[in-house]
Formats: C-alpha cells, structure tokens, sequence
C-alpha cells in the first residue's frame, strides 16, 4: 500500500494545445508541456532530476525530453509501457523515486500526435502473435470493440442501458462547453447521443473517446519543498495500481478476466481509500477515466460510489453533474476535451483543488479523485488541497 | 472480401497442438498434466499448481455466450468492409474456459445473453481453421 500520504505533492502543471493535427514533433510536445510545468511551479529546469512516461511506442523517451529540456541529470528517467492504466502510476512512482533518494524533483508526463500520428484507436498490428492469435483473427481488433464487450456483459447481468451511457456522455460534453481548451465544445442532448451512429454495438460514436495530439506533464516534489513554490500544493494523499489476478498479456488482453461487469476499479479500491484515510463520501470532485462512456459506470462501482450494477441508474440520476453529488470529469474527459491518456484527468483535478478551474469550478473543492485505466489494470489517486 | 489481409494466426509451441486440432475440426484445449485443471490460451506452467506437465483434451465443443458485441463499423475498412455487421463473442465452454469468436448462422440482434452455442469450422486462407460458434438446442 501507498504509505506516503501527504509527504509528497504536484507542483507544477504544463500542457499543450489538444488538437486533430499538432504540425509538430511528439518531442516538441513533450518539452513545451514539461517546461510549462516546470514555469508553473516556478522551479528551474536545472534543478529537475527525474523524469517519467509512459507510452505504448506511439511517443518519445523520457531521456530524450530530459536531453531536449537541458536536464543535467536525469538520474531518474523512466518509461513505462503503457496507456491510460498509467496515468496516476507514474505519479506515484515520481513521490516513490523521491521517497527512495532517487531524485528530488519529478517530472511526469504523457505526448502524443495521437490523431495525425499513431492512432491508436485505429487498431492493432496485423500479426497475429501471441496471446492476438487468439482475438485477432476474429476481427477483434480495436479498443471499442474490446471494451464494448465488457459494456455487454454489464448489461446481461445488470439491465444497463443505452439512455445511462447517453448520460455520460451529455453530462461531459456540457462540461467541456465551459473549457475552452476542450476539443468537443457543442453541447449534445440524449437525442443527439442515440442518433449517433453505432461503431461496434453497444457502442455508439458518441460513447467513445476523442483521439487528440497534445502533451500534459505535472511536477511532484516534497511537500515542504512545494510549500516553498509559486502555487498552494496539491497534496498526494493515497494512491493504488493494480487489478488482481489474470491482468492479462497486455492491456487489451481479458481471456482470463473473471468478471467482465467489473474492472481493475473493484481491486485497488480498498488499497485506495486506506492509503488516503479518507472514503467515497469524502471526494468533492472525480476525474474518472472515460476512453468509453461505460469505463465510468465500472469505475464508479469499483471505488464504492454505488454497488455493483447501480453504476447505470447512479450516472442517469444527474449524481454526476456540476451541482450534483459527485461532480465527474468537470474539464469534459477523453469524451469531450482531449485524449491524453488520462493525464489530463490529474491537471484538471489539480486546478479544480487550485480553485482555478474557472467557469467550470467546483464550489470548496478540497478532496479530488483521479484514476487511470478501463480493464483489468489501473491506477488512481486522492488529491487534496 | 479479401481474406488475405486479414490477422492470420502464427502458431507457437504452446498453440500449435490447439491449431492442428482446428484443422482437423477437433477443439482440443489443454490442461495441467498434474492437477487437472483446464487452461485456456495455452501455455507451459500451470498458474495454479505451477507443474510444467501439459497434456490436450477434445472438449465437447459446446458452450454459451458470456458476451457479445455486433460490429459495425470495419477497421480497417478495406479488410472487414464486406463483413460488418459481425459478432465477436467471448464464449464459456462447458469445460471451464473462455475463449473468443464469432457467433454465426443467426441474425446478429437475435443473440441473448449466455445463449447456448456448439462450435464449428471455418476453412479460411492459408490452410487456416479458425473455431466458431452457432445456436444450439439447449
């Protein structure tokens, strides 16, 4: 479990413009994303010494960044394979590296041109190696089709229905009205999402993420050290990764997953919660991860902001509005403002605990939720002011 | 259709008995040579008693649907454009394991959860076999 509660906080956050096409390199990204962040905490790029990403061959190393950047030592450069499970592990690992005297100053990020570059939505290698001889072949192939089935199975044993994803989806998009950075800024209704045509069924388009080209980098320090910067710390108050047994040969990889009505969510949870000292009720605002409409529903359930099966009914009650009880994904998520892998998902819960998330705040936001991941694996965090 | 741009599975030392087995129309499924235990993909040692002792099996072939998605839009559409729609299914076989396929012979949107399934072969290119899964009598 996470010991480290409170000990280490985010300092700094950076990111680019989420676009369909950056007309740049992945590097350029990345160092403008990084070096924003490094400005935003106000600490000099010569004083950072770790580095950390993660990337499923579709971005750059973190030495690279570190070189671009003029880092003198990047005693601490990492990268992790990996997609959205990552987003907070890499987080944790930065306070984890600092805790051990690897480094002092950590920066995570994520960079992509993941629309006019590698698209990963666009589906997986032709060669049916490995544990894809056993899904590929049978034209099972991309991340909707992969999560639209565990979406399936919720609904067999549960009733979900396609008006509680539509909820989902329309509750973000209203959000991402209010970001100006988002990439999907038009409000939708429930007509609009079951006019949307489907794309792999259950899922329609609008039950998908966007593919988005954009950086996001956040800087972890010690706390005492980010008390000393230009903006109030963000505290890491708990955090857990993981996803019990049978996790798979890689991320799309479910053959052996026991219950596809329930994700990685449901296993870290206890983790979670314990290493925080704080519970459900206690999150004034969540960044759930939402590559899918549905991914939310799951998550929900996993972390006990309902019981398993009521994810559906919990979503279409407005609980996940800006004015409900459990504000979800106020910058618009992967839905609506942009795929970074959900490293967005934590710049966007540390302006929200900042109280700088204008238009879009939440009212004495002081306890945050982020997580990372839609299957089998995955990652969160509880963030406080 | 052009079958020939479609994933063709590249047997392994732990698949090839299961891909031999398909081509002679039989689903064999391996097991644990020690303690019995069904496993499903294959591979050398058992996760629960960790032996390294394998041995195959020909399973009965009949199941139910665990889950199902009906796709719609082909990626990339050059390779499943004349397919859509199509199922992929996660199939229970009633010897315990779960394996992927396609659910055919029947109307996409007539499939209901944990239906009964048989399975059956499909010659495809490359001398492959590939096992699917059809409505069965309960």
């Amino acid at each position: 479990m996470f010991t480290l509660r409170d000990k280490y906080a985010i300092a700094g956050i950076g990111e680019t413009a989420y676009t369909k096409n950056s007309g740049t390199t992945v590097l350029n990204l990345a160092v403008e994303a990084c070096q924003k962040a490094a400005d935003d905490a106000g600490v000099p790029v010569e004083e950072i010494d770790g580095i950390v990403s993660y990337n499923f061959g579709d971005s750059v190393p973190a030495i690279g960044v570190a070189t671009a950047l003029g880092i003198p030592n990047a005693g601490y450069a990492v990268d992790f394979a990996g997609g959205g499970n990552a987003a907070n592990l890499i987080t944790l690992t930065a306070a984890a590296a600092i805790e051990a005297g690897l480094a002092k100053s950590v920066l995570c990020f994520r960079a992509m041109n993941g629309r006019s570059g590698f698209r990963l939505g666009g589906g997986r290698e032709f060669q049916a190696r490995g544990i894809t001889q056993y899904t590929a072949p049978f034209g099972w192939i991309t991340y909707p089709q992969a999560m639209a089935m565990w979406c399936r199975r919720h609904m067999i044993e549960y009733g979900t229905t396609a008006e509680q994803l539509g909820s989902v989806a329309v509750t973000f998009r209203e959000n991402a009205s209010l970001n100006e950075r988002a990439m999907q800024r038009e409000r939708i209704t429930m007509d609009d999402y079951m006019a949307s045509r489907f794309i792999v069924e259950p899922f329609r388009m609008l039950d998908i993420c966007l593919e988005s080209d954009g950086a996001c980098a956040v800087l972890v320090t010690k706390a005492e050290h980010a008390r000393d910067l230009k903006h109030k710390p963000v505290y890491i108050m708990g955090g857990a990764y993981g996803g019990g047994p049978n996790q798979g040969e890689d991320l799309f990889d479910a053959i052996r997953w026991p219950d596809h009505s329930q994700n990685y969510a449901a296993y870290i949870a206890d983790d979670l919660w314990r290493s925080a000292g704080v519970g459900p009720s206690d999150v004034d605002v969540a960044e759930i991860y939402d590559c899918f409409t549905y991914s939310v529903i799951m998550q929900l359930e996993g972390f006990g902001f309902c019981k398993p099966g009521e994810g559906g009914p919990f979503v279409a009650s407005g609980a996940i509005k800006r004015d409900g009880s459990l504000p979800l994904n106020t910058h618009g998520g992967l839905l609506s403002e942009a795929y970074i892998h959900g490293l967005n998902h934590v710049l966007e819960a540390v302006r929200q605990l900042r109280g700088d998330a204008g238009p879009r705040q939440i009212a004495d936001a002081e306890i945050a939720l982020t997580t990372a991941g839609a299957m089998t694996c995955g990652s969160a965090m509880v963030l406080r002011a | 259709m052009n079958d020939f741009s479609k994933p063709v599975p590249v047997a392994d030392s732990d698949s090839a008995p299961f891909w031999e087995g398909c081509r002679a129309h039989r689903l064999m499924i391996q097991r644990c040579g020690s303690c019995k235990t069904p496993r499903f993909p294959p591979m050398r040692t058992c996760p629960k008693c960790h032996s390294t002792e394998t041995e195959w099996f020909k399973a009965s072939g009949r199941g139910t649907v665990y889950s199902w998605i009906v796709v719609q839009h082909p990626v990339p559409r050059e390779v499943y454009g004349q397919d859509v729609p199509y199922v992929v299914a996660l199939i229970d076989l009633e010897e315990g394991v779960r394996m992927v396929s396609n659910v055919i012979g029947l109307d996409p949107h007539a499939i209901i959860g944990n239906m009964p399934v048989e399975v059956t072969f499909e010659e495809g290119q490359g001398g492959v076999v590939l096992p699917k899964f059809k409505p069965r009598e309960a």
